[in-house]
């Protein structure tokens, strides 16, 4: 991992570059609302892993209500992303073709080298690893309650050896601190 | 009049209980002992236990704090907001300092007007997620303080932006952006009447007027530790409480916490609960300088509590 952080600068952006391909015009796509954004991480992974492109947008105003998500899809695939969410009893309240611009999520880490430790930072949300063991030694930012509770999850622990924040968090703030890990444990990776 | 701290506690069966709470270690107990204790780690126990210390230091009456288990679901948050919406008739306020919530906007609007109602009308401090919700709902200009980094200040600049998540430029936005970052949240009507902008260097902002910077000590690690925001908060409380004015509370906020750090020359591995015992010190520090002396002896003295302040800005 030293050798990695020869070849960085104290201060980088890179581009996230996992986002599935923007292979559909947004004419041809369709938004799924649902009640809470815990459904909306749940769903994402699920028709993600069924082989579905969706990505996660921000809602247009008239549909926000505080910590919001919602889940962009092709209206081609629409009976068959029905039927599986429906199977895991994740009912969207609504489905939405998609009629304008919605918000498009932030993209960007900002990686911060303390020497001994690193930091990524994605939006709000900031996770530092030593870098020897790959421990996680910190998480801050965010606003919304379930980062203090990811913290003492994660905190303390290697982070090859945790389960990804999404599969406990629930809102927009866990949503960033995946995006921070997951950039943490590639640069770990080497 | 009590101060009041509403936010939750990381742990889902914890049930809503207002009442004050002592600092036993890094552990908040409370006064009739009937209540589960809970550990400090981040979050709003952090905020809580910095208040309780300053406070302590500071001889100043201890808050109270209005706390609920909230693990991510908004389950918690939501009995909060009702409480704090329907069920604190009775009690008068001096003011209140709101922390992490899960963001509710119709819920945050039921809060805001309860507290709009109140007479005296409270002081409204507002940080995390409640900050996020309060901008969200438009009615940022109602809050006293907002206790921002560089790139939430980001987010209150863009006036599209729901979440910080959905901010554009978020991470661009650096300390030399602050001035047009700063003019363009208080254009939109973004920005509580005072900012204090945590960063490299602090920045406080009254009604869109630059009041003055922090900068030293400076100890980068400080950035990466969960909680430091949280202790800035809970200063800025203790020192609201204790009757300085806004921009002065986050002045001395600003210093307290560069102080602080100086004192325990943390790592970006050190936890919070490491710098909570040190909080007393570096207060005392601040107040046996002439800018201490300044603040907290001129604002007492001068009868100038943030609420009069207002009337002369």
């Amino acid at each position: 991992m030293t050798g990695i952080w020869g070849k960085l600068c104290s201060l980088f952006l890179r581009k996230h570059t996992n986002a599935p391909p923007r292979s559909t015009k947004d004419t041809n796509r369709g938004f799924l609302v649902f009640h809470h954004t815990g459904e909306v991480i749940r769903a994402e992974h699920l028709l993600r892993n069924a082989g579905f492109i969706v990505e996660v947008k921000g809602p247009p105003p008239e549909l926000r209500t505080g910590c919001d998500m919602v889940l962009l899809f092709e209206l081609v695939r629409q009976p068959k992303i029905m039927a599986l969410l429906a199977k895991a009893n994740l009912v969207p309240e609504r489905a939405v073709p998609v009629s304008g611009t919605l918000l498009e999520p932030v993209a960007l880490f900002q990686t911060r080298d303390f020497g001994q430790w690193f930091m990524v930072r994605a939006a709000n949300m900031k996770i530092t690893l030593d870098k020897a063991n790959g421990t996680i030694v910190n998480i801050s930012g965010g606003g919304c309650p379930d980062v203090p509770w990811l913290a003492m999850q994660l905190v303390g622990r290697r982070i090859l050896d945790v389960e990804d924040p999404l599969t406990e968090g629930q809102t927009l703030c866990a949503y960033a601190l995946q995006k921070a890990f997951e950039e943490a444990r590639r640069l770990c990776h080497g | 009049m009590p101060w009041l701290i509403c936010g939750t506690v990381p742990d889902e069966h914890f049930e809503l209980v207002h009442t004050k709470w002592h600092l036993d270690g890094d552990t908040l107990r409370t006064e009739e002992g009937s209540t589960p204790e809970i550990a400090v780690h981040r979050g709003t126990p952090a905020l809580l236990a910095t208040a309780i210390l300053a406070c302590t230091a500071l001889e100043v009456e201890l808050p109270e704090a209005l706390l609920v288990g909230d693990t991510g679901q908004g389950k918690g948050s939501r009995r909060l907001y009702a409480e704090l919406a329907n069920g604190l008739k009775g009690a008068s306020l001096s003011g209140v300092t709101f922390h992490y919530l899960y963001p509710d906007i119709d819920a945050h609007n039921r809060v805001l007007m309860a507290m709009e109602e109140r007479d005296p009308r409270p002081l409204l401090v507002a940080d995390a997620g409640f900050m996020y919700v309060a901008k969200m709902s438009g009615y940022a200009t109602s809050y006293d303080m907002f206790t921002p980094d560089v790139g939430e200040l980001a987010f209150l600049a863009d006036e599209k932006s729901p979440h910080p998540f959905y901010t554009r430029g978020f991470l661009l936005a650096e300390e030399k952006d602050i001035p047009r970052l700063v003019a363009r949240a208080y254009g939109h009507d973004n920005a509580a009447r005072c900012l204090l902008i945590k960063g490299s260097t602090d920045h406080i902002y009254l009604g869109g007027t630059f009041k003055g910077c922090v900068t030293e000590p400076s100890v980068p690690a400080m950035e990466a530790i969960g909680g430091t925001g949280d202790i800035i908060t809970g200063l800025v409380t203790a020192l609201l409480m204790r009757g300085l004015a806004l921009e002065h509370a986050a002045m001395a906020a600003a210093h307290v916490g560069r102080l602080l750090a100086k004192l325990v020359c943390p790592t970006p591995a050190t936890q919070v609960a490491e710098l909570l015992p040190h909080i007393p010190s570096a207060l005392r520090i601040f107040l046996a300088s002439d800018l201490g002396h300044d603040y907290v002896l001129n604002d007492m003295s001068q009868g100038k509590t943030s609420s009069s302040m207002e009337n002369d800005s």
